[in-house]
């Protein structure tokens, strides 16, 4: 089933390539609406001022920005539009930087780049990424709100990540490193082997988000009448001694285990 | 009675406290650590309130009786067919959430290539605790070198999640990912292939990327620009005075936590923790206590503790809280600064 593009628009590099914007993640948690217990009637979320206990609408409400000093600056419609800025549907590239450059922390949210229409000039775009290997700064207005994002490519399609915002990211370049006396090369050459040992794969699907899983397992039961047991998860405590001493022993472990 | 999806909750406050704290287990060897928030929120957000100022509340209503419906008289429910429910109780689904376990254990490594960062969700800096310090830096610098990351689950706040451990600029990182079923493929989506192009657009294309290709990025251009500016709006009218009003005690939530606080002061602060005592060997809860008082006396330590020192790290409402214990009076209408001084006073 293909999905909804949320955004349509024009990517500016020297010459417009038009683009759809498609969400690339999913909601799958299960929802549960709030009941009248009674009928089980769905029930309505109401905004009241608790003053005259008088119900206010969403389009009535007003904004205000709570200050430290505990008071309030109520701000209007208008002087809250005012801040939006101007409707657009120009993706305006600001700048391609060699991956690694833009750290992951910046990553947010990743949305697919389609194409929109012909697909000629989107075919190029990913050509191009692919050949210069090259990750794009772009900025947009989507839903009335200013996006920056990170052009690059996702297996052989374009894809847009937005970025968080200066401020919000905490960079360990900003940070002293834990430090102390140089490491022994024999307990380096222990952890080298032990990761050795533990190397493997990711394949994303062999993990489950198993708490959705359960609560899929809960309600579906609940539907067909069944009644199923909770089960006991089982949890593993290890400890450790020194280091050497538990490297060691891990190492002993780890190759019991893969022969085993 | 508050909403409760299947989904977590969890990131809606980004202040300095730990958001876990547990053991990395990397074979036998174990790591005290603490997870501290990578990111943090841009600004407060703003508040629903009445043409006075009033901060609203909420209620649910009955669209049947157009009334409202206490919290008791709520239920959960999911919907199997038109109008038909099935109800679930809190115990039920507190009932399905993992056991509470303080682990984080690398059973895998795979090559950092492998990541997909379309998979990452959100980021958290793990700081070593007290004499770990030697494990953890072994396990950055073993983990640097080969470009591996570790991946594992482990529970936070009643959820399972999916993380990959890296190791960068001398610290490890766990970034919690979605799981498969929550990120579409390019197919799924409904994308084409991207299909064989003339070489005259692809060059044309790798020429425009070239002249506007950079060493570095601006952070001018990750700036906030529309907080920014409603920072300077709302700055302008409490100046003038215009349209502020007072909050009374109970309706206040407090931003100071979020705003003021800044989190590499904390995370700092909790390094500095780690340089003043003695390095142990790792897994160990001994030694250091000698060079506990060291260079940084007080101010080390940024969550616990009763020293004057670390209350500038507090919210108000804590403040207001420990005022309220020590019968502070006046202290309704003090601001934090005030608070921490009469807090100081009292001491």
């Amino acid at each position: 089933m293909a999905a909804r593009a949320m955004w349509k628009g024009v990517l500016d590099l020297d010459e417009g390539i038009p683009v759809k914007l498609y969400s690339a993640v999913e909601d799958r948690k299960v929802h549960f609406r709030l009941l009248h217990e009674k009928d089980h009637v769905p029930l309505r979320r109401e905004m009241i001022n608790p003053v005259t206990g008088e119900a206010v609408a969403y389009q009535e409400a007003k904004r205000g920005w709570e200050t430290e000093d505990g008071r309030l600056v109520v701000l209007a419609e208008d002087e809250l539009e005012s801040l939006e800025p101007e409707p657009s549907r120009t993706i305006e590239v600001l700048r391609f930087v060699e991956p690694g450059t833009l750290s992951h922390l910046w990553y947010d949210r990743p949305y697919y780049l389609g194409p929109d229409g012909h697909d000629e000039a989107w075919s190029a775009l990913a050509e191009a990424l692919r050949r210069t290997g090259r990750e794009g700064v772009v900025r947009w207005v989507m839903r009335k709100k200013p996006y920056v994002g990170a052009l690059r490519l996702h297996g052989n399609v374009p894809m847009l990540l937005t970025l968080r915002h200066a401020g919000q990211v905490v960079e360990a370049s900003n940070l002293d490193a834990p430090s102390g006396r140089e490491l022994e090369e024999r307990e380096m050459d222990m952890a080298r082997k032990l990761l050795q040992m533990l190397e493997g794969t990711f394949d994303p699907e062999e993990w489950e988000d198993t708490y959705q899983a359960r609560v899929r397992e809960l309600v579906e039961a609940k539907a067909t009448g069944r009644t199923i047991s909770l089960r006991e998860y089982k949890k593993r405590r290890d400890e450790g001694e020194s280091l050497e001493k538990a490297l060691e022993a891990s190492l002993q472990q780890a190759g019991g285990r893969r022969s085993a | 009675m508050p909403e409760k999806n299947g989904g977590s909750e969890e990131g809606r406050s980004s202040g300095p406290r730990p958001f876990w704290s547990g053991t990395l287990a990397f074979g036998l060897v174990s790591v005290p650590v603490r997870l501290f928030s990578a990111s943090r929120s841009s600004g407060p957000s703003l508040r629903m309130v009445a043409d006075d100022g009033t901060p609203l509340s909420q209620r649910y209503v009955c669209p049947r009786e157009e009334e409202p419906v206490s919290a008791d008289e709520i239920v959960r429910g999911y919907e199997i067919g038109d109008g038909e429910w099935i109800t679930v109780t809190d115990e039920e689904l507190e009932s399905l959430e993992p056991e509470k376990a303080r682990e984080i254990d690398l059973r895998r490594f795979v090559p950092l290539s492998e990541l997909d960062p379309a998979f990452f969700d959100r980021a958290y800096f793990l700081v070593p605790a007290e004499g770990a310090t030697k494990a953890y830096r072994l396990l950055v610098s073993v983990m640097e070198e080969t470009e591996r990351a570790g991946i594992a689950t482990f529970v936070m706040r009643g959820r399972e999640h999916l993380v990959a451990i890296l190791a960068e600029d001398g610290f490890l990182r766990a970034e919690t990912m979605r799981f498969h079923d929550e990120v579409r493929t390019a197919e799924t989506v409904g994308l084409p292939d991207p299909h064989e192009v003339d070489d005259k657009t692809t060059a044309r294309l790798m020429r425009a990327i070239e002249k506007r290709s950079r060493a570095s990025i601006d952070r001018e251009e990750l700036e906030d620009t529309q907080a920014r500016a409603l920072e300077s709006l709302v700055a302008r009218k409490r100046k003038k005075g215009k349209d502020v009003v007072d909050l009374p005690e109970d309706a206040r939530e407090d931003p100071s936590g979020t705003r003021i606080v800044d989190l590499i002061e904390v995370l700092k602060r909790s390094l500095a923790e780690e340089e003043d005592t003695r390095e142990t060997d790792g897994g160990g809860s001994g030694g250091g206590d000698k060079e506990r008082e060291g260079k940084d006396g007080d101010g080390a330590r940024a969550t616990e503790g009763s020293a004057s020192g670390d209350l500038e790290g507090r919210t108000r409402a804590e403040l207001y809280e420990r005022a309220k214990s020590l019968e502070i009076p006046g202290r309704s209408s003090m601001s934090k600064k005030e608070l921490v001084e009469a807090l100081e006073r009292a001491s």
